[in-house]
């Protein structure tokens, strides 16, 4: 049975969001016995209700509410009020990801170490090593059901993933297959295995794919010691005269404005929200905004390198069967800086519906060309860039003039990209565009970077307090009981989608937290 | 939405086939009472708000954004009528639709845009007002009014919800066959 904790009750931990970081925090607290509220500004939609639509769905799960933008990046002038594409929902964006689930490698934690100075980019290295992490990644991966991992079969290839392997084998990459992916492959967990509908994104109907909707959530609940909240949106974090956060404020579901105190409050907002509310709790003793004396928070944001390709041949392909992101190549994702650049990025096989395509395959465009491709729509086959991109300190989230419909400040998300970020991205479609040509491509055309899925740094990890915004557990370096446990905790974002470490370093927070609770050291 | 598709305009018809040989451009008739019609397509459209040959010319224009050989008219209508339905109920709607047709006309010269033979004529007299914010406008609703249409999806191949169906599973997911 779900708890229901009284809002005077200042001895539990508050969590901010119940995606990836905060759903799976709250899970792993109240395994332990820990008491645990999650307010969540979104509703609560469960997974019999999603929808196989991409605009439905984008309406009924997406983060609608106003954000402004700016910089050089493309996002700003095609979607300028639209920096990334994440949720607002129970769940998190874990409703809409597409469950690829890959560890960081060794040298991606030691950036500064690896490679050296690179002019404008604040690399830094993690204040963890991949040792510390190893074991965590191994009970996300059992926790998430990931393929490939614990004997766990890979999904069956479809038919975007076998163009790719065709192009993978052409082209000489060797490490090619149908990924590691967060979806059943068979049943387990009590969950069914995977249909190949092909709606990843729009929430999986089947619960097949991993979310913390039904996952953590629930079975946090079963324990009596979980509680979430949802149309909840937390306008700012309280504290004390001596710096202890003491509880949130928060709008409900009518507007009304609540307050729940806690002893611990636990940020995972997801790496644009966390930062804004952080800001957002700016006060006499921290004027700067909360545990911002480093002046890092909502600084280094990255949101990955990406970009597509997508290559029409002339026969079809029907790409958009079967799971979204359906394989994966590499090869590329190695160190080495020969390509030039520093940094690393897979390739994974992405597939858009109809109506997806036509906003996303070239933003604005119009005319011939354009509509050309859409008429080949069932002979395309299609790829996604990942690649690490540049922590840069002018890349940040800053609060905004334009408010939200509580009145509160919104974020505005400035970036630009870095040149090693565009050397990367050239390289990228050189190599996209060769596999499909060696396939029999007729056409192939350069995707540009989608609102950001991967948001992350803008309170990052640091040994030193005067880098970064929380210690190697998340704690933030300024207050002893307040953390961050979302993607922007990252201190560099490597070149692996990036929720298998959400999920492991807030199930390795959760045991800090509750140590530290039992402990009475907060 | 008050297009009548599958209705009899048996009287107009001909005058719809008379105004396409004509012009030959579009399919589109403006009977007396100033609905648009298309003969071949079996379709109707009542203009409320616009004047009948702006509602035509936008649906031009709208096949000339996003030009797709196999997608018949009535699509291009069902993804512009909101001008027309804005513009009944907003006179600053309307006044700014009829501008915006009256620059094209104007650009296009004689004839107007509708008079203009070649696509890439009309390309090239939207190209030069691809900045104004009713272009963008027009265009950027039309990404999504046009694709976003169900009934349109088999045209292209995409087959749109699958859950119901058991996904793709047992439905050829993996049934490429040339690579
Ligand atoms: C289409 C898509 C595909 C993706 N595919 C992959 C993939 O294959 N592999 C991968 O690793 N990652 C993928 N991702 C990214 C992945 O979803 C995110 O990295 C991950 O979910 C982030 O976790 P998080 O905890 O930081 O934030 P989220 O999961 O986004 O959760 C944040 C939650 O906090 C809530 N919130 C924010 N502010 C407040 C507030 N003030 N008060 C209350 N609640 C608040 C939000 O509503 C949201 O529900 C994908 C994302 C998208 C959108
Ligand atoms: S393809 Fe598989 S994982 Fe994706 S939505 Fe369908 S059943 Fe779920």
């Amino acid at each position: 049975m779900s708890a229901k904790f009284d809002q005077n009750d200042d001895s539990v931990v508050v969590i901010v969001g119940s995606g990836a970081g905060g759903g799976t925090l709250g899970n792993e607290l109240a395994q332990k016995g820990v008491k645990a509220v999650i307010l969540e500004a979104g509703p609560r939609t469960e997974y019999t209700d999603f929808v196989n639509d991409e605009w439905e769905s984008f309406g009924q799960l997406a983060w609608k509410d106003m954000r402004t933008t700016s910089g050089d990046w493309r996002v700003h002038k095609d979607f300028p009020n639209l920096p990334a594409w994440i949720v607002k929902s129970v769940g998190g964006s874990t409703t809409h990801w597409a469950g690829a689930s890959l560890r960081l490698q060794e040298h991606e934690l030691k950036t500064a170490t690896t490679y050296g100075r690179v002019p404008g980019a604040n690399l830094l290295d993690w204040p963890i090593t991949l040792a510390d992490l190893e074991p965590y990644y191994a009970r996300a991966e059992d926790k998430m059901g990931v393929t490939r991992t614990n004997n766990l079969p890979g999904l069956p290839g479809n038919n975007n993933f076998k163009v790719l392997k065709a192009g993978a084998d052409k082209l000489g990459y060797k490490e090619c297959h149908t990924g590691r992916m967060a979806i059943n492959s068979i049943e387990r967990d009590d969950r069914n295995s995977c249909h190949q509908t092909g709606f990843c994104f729009q929430g999986c109907k089947w619960g097949a794919k991993w979310s913390t909707l039904y996952t953590e959530i629930p079975k946090g609940e079963k324990t009596g010691n979980l509680e979430v909240r949802p149309d909840s949106h937390v306008a700012h974090i309280e504290h004390d005269a001596s710096g202890k956060v003491t509880g949130v404020v928060y709008f409900d579901k009518a507007g009304k404005i609540q307050r729940q105190k806690a002893r611990i409050v636990a940020v995972a907002g997801n790496s644009i929200e966390s930062p804004r509310l952080l800001l957002n709790s700016a006060s006499s003793k921290f004027p700067d905004g909360l545990a911002n004396s480093s002046g890092q928070v909502g600084r280094n944001y990255m949101r990955h390198l990406t970009g597509s390709v997508y290559a029409v041949f002339d026969k079809p392909v029907h790409m958009y069967r079967g799971t979204t992101m359906a394989g994966i190549i590499r090869d590329e994702a190695r160190f080495d800086p020969k390509r030039g650049f520093v940094g690393g990025y897979e390739f994974e096989t992405l597939s858009l519906g109809l109506p997806f395509m036509a906003a996303f395959l070239d933003p604005g465009a119009w005319g011939r060309e354009f509509t050309a491709a859409l008429d080949s729509y069932v002979n395309m086959a299609g790829l996604w860039i990942v690649g690490e991109d540049m922590p840069q300190e002018t890349n940040r989230i800053t609060l905004s003039d334009a408010k939200d419909q509580w009145g509160l400040p919104v974020a505005n998300v400035n970036f630009d990209d870095h040149p090693n970020d565009l050397a990367m991205r050239a390289h990228a479609y050189k190599q996209g565009f060769a596999l499909y040509d060696a396939v029999g491509a007729t056409r192939t055309y350069p995707t540009p970077p989608y609102p950001s899925t991967h948001n992350l740094g803008t309170n990052r990890m640091s040994e030193n307090p005067r880098d970064g915004v929380v210690n190697k557990n998340g704690q933030t370096h300024d207050i002893k009981n307040l953390f961050v446990s979302d993607g922007s905790q990252f201190t560099t974002g490597g070149a692996e989608n990036p929720t298998l470490t959400i999920v492991s370093l807030a199930i390795r927070q959760a045991e800090f937290i509750a140590d530290q609770m039992k402990g009475n050291v907060i | 939405m008050k297009l009548k598709v599958g209705e009899d305009h048996g009287a107009v018809s001909r005058r719809a086939f008379l105004q396409r040989s004509a012009l030959g451009v579009a399919a589109i008739a403006i009977t007396p009472a100033g609905a648009l019609i298309n003969a071949s397509e079996a379709w109707g459209l009542e203009v409320k708000g616009l004047k009948p040959q702006t509602m035509k010319t936008l649906i031009l224009v709208a096949r000339d954004i996003y030009p797709h050989d196999k997608v018949p008219d009535r699509f291009y209508a069902v993804a512009m009528k909101s001008y027309d339905d804005s513009a009944a109920k907003d006179p600053a709607a309307k006044a700014a639709t009829e501008a915006f047709v009256a620059a094209l006309d104007g650009a296009a010269g004689a004839g107007g845009y509708a008079g203009l033979g070649w696509e890439a004529e009309r390309v090239a007299v939207l190209r030069a007002m691809s900045h104004d914010p009713m272009f963008q406008t027009i265009r950027g609703g039309l990404v999504v009014s046009l694709y976003n249409n169900h009934d349109l999806w088999p045209i292209f191949g995409y087959e749109g919800e699958s859950y119901s169906k058991g996904g793709y599973l047992h439905r050829g997911f993996d049934d490429i066959d040339w690579l």
